[in-house]
C-alpha cells in the first residue's frame, strides 16, 4: 500500500510540474526512473522495490518481433544470469501494443520465453505507460538504474548487434563495472538502430 | 524478321535492365561522400529496412516523391542485414519495382554514425532526413502516413 500511495504521490508531482501526460521527457542521465507493477509471463506482478537487496536494475525494452531485439535476446539472458548474483536485477518490459503489433502477444510472449528459457521477468508495458516516462524509443533499448533508481546508463547492450563474439565494446556491462567501482559509466548513453515502439497512434 | 528479333531481345532482358544495383557500403561517412554528394541536389534520405513495417508502409509515399517533387532526389538507405542482401532486399526491390536509389548500409558502428546523420536520432526507423546545398536541414525520426504529408514536410523544409 506504501508502494502504491508512494507511486501515485510520484506521478501526480509529475502532473502537478506540468508535465503534459502524454508526451512525458525522456529520462536523461540522473534522474530518477518511476518504478512499476507489471505482469510477467510467468503470471506474477514485478516491481523494483520487491527487489530490495538489489544494487541496480537493468530494465531493456524489448520485444517479440523486432530482428534487432532477437539478435539480442542471448545476450540479455546470459546479462540476466550473470549480474543476478552480484545485485543487479534485469526486468525486460515489453512497450508494444499487441493490437498494432500481434507477434508482441502476452500468449507469444510466454511461449518465446519458455522456448528460449529466459531467467529474467518479461514484462508487459500494460496500457503502454511506462515505456514513454523512460522515453524508450525503440527495442531493444536499456536503461541501468542504480539501486535509488537513479539513471546512470541508456542506450545500446554492445557495440555489435550482429555478432556476439565480434563485440569490442560492452556498453551496458562497462556500465555495470563503472557503477562497482564509483566511477561514472562512459559513455553513459550510446545510440543504437532498433524497431519503433508499436503504438496505437 | 531480324528487326523484330533487335526488338524482342531487349526486351526479354528488361527485367534485368530496369531493374536497380543496390550499393553497398560498409561505412556511413563514405556513403554520404559518394552518394550524397552533389550540392545542387536536395536529398530526401530515408532510413529502412525490409523488416520494419512502418518503413515499408512509407515507401510509396517516398517513391511517389521521387517521381513526382522534381526538386529533390529520394535515397532509400536499407539498415538490412548484410546476410540477406541477396535472399531478401534485392527481391524487395525487384517485386516492388523499386526506382528510387537504394543503397544497402552495413555500418555497424552505430553510436558513431547515428550522430552523424542527426544528434537527435535516437535510433528508431523510419526516419529521414534532408540534405540540401550539401548541409543537413532537418531530420525527421517519424513516420509519414501520406504522400501528401510527406510532400508538405518536404516542401516546407526545402524553401
Amino acid at each position: 500500500m506504501k508502494i502504491l500511495s508512494g507511486l501515485l504521490l510520484f506521478v501526480s508531482v509529475f502532473f502537478i510540474a506540468g508535465f503534459a501526460p502524454d508526451t512525458p521527457t525522456p529520462y536523461k542521465i540522473g534522474d530518477k526512473a518511476t518504478d512499476f507493477k507489471l505482469k510477467s509471463v510467468d503470471g506474477k506482478m514485478y516491481s523494483m522495490a520487491d527487489f530490495k537487496a538489489a544494487k541496480g536494475f537493468i530494465v531493456v525494452f524489448t520485444c517479440n518481433h523486432c530482428p534487432f531485439a532477437k539478435k539480442y535476446e542471448d545476450r540479455i539472458n546470459d546479462l540476466a544470469k550473470k549480474y543476478k548474483p552480484q545485485g543487479y536485477i534485469l526486468l525486460a518490459i515489453n512497450p508494444n501494443d499487441p493490437a498494432v503489433e500481434p507477434d508482441d502477444s502476452f500468449e507469444l510472449m510466454k511461449v518465446r520465453a519458455k522456448e528460449k528459457g529466459f531467467a529474467f521477468p518479461y514484462l508487459v508495458d500494460e496500457g503502454q505507460k511506462i515505456y514513454p516516462q523512460y522515453g524508450a524509443t525503440k527495442t531493444p533499448h536499456a536503461f541501468l538504474l542504480d539501486k535509488n533508481l537513479i539513471v546512470r546508463y541508456i542506450g545500446a547492450i554492445d557495440d555489435n548487434v550482429d555478432s556476439a563474439s565480434e563485440v569490442k565494446e560492452k556498453y551496458l556491462e562497462n556500465a555495470i563495472a563503472a557503477l562497482e567501482t564509483g566511477k561514472t559509466p562512459s559513455p553513459e548513453t550510446t545510440k543504437a538502430i532498433g524497431c519503433s515502439i508499436k503504438a496505437k497512434k | 524478321m531480324k528487326h523484330l528479333l533487335y526488338l524482342i531481345f531487349p526486351l526479354l532482358f528488361s527485367n534485368l535492365i530496369v531493374a536497380q544495383k543496390v550499393a553497398v557500403y560498409d561505412n556511413y561517412v563514405t556513403l554520404e561522400k559518394k552518394i550524397l554528394n552533389d550540392k545542387s541536389t536536395t536529398y530526401v534520405v530515408n532510413f529502412w529496412a525490409t523488416w520494419c513495417a512502418p518503413c515499408v508502409k512509407e515507401l510509396p509515399h517516398f517513391e511517389k516523391l521521387n517521381s513526382e517533387n522534381k526538386k529533390v532526389k529520394v535515397v532509400l538507405v536499407s539498415l538490412d542485414f548484410k546476410n540477406q542482401y541477396e535472399t531478401k532486399l534485392l527481391p524487395f526491390v525487384k517485386n516492388r519495382k523499386i526506382n528510387s536509389e537504394v543503397v544497402l548500409l552495413t555500418d555497424k558502428d552505430y553510436n558513431a554514425w547515428l550522430p552523424v546523420v542527426s544528434k537527435d536520432w535516437s535510433g528508431s526507423i523510419p526516419a529521414t532526413l534532408i540534405i540540401k546545398n550539401g548541409e543537413k536541414k532537418v531530420f525527421a525520426e517519424r513516420s509519414f502516413s501520406s504522400y501528401e504529408e510527406l510532400n508538405e514536410f518536404v516542401n516546407t523544409n526545402i524553401n
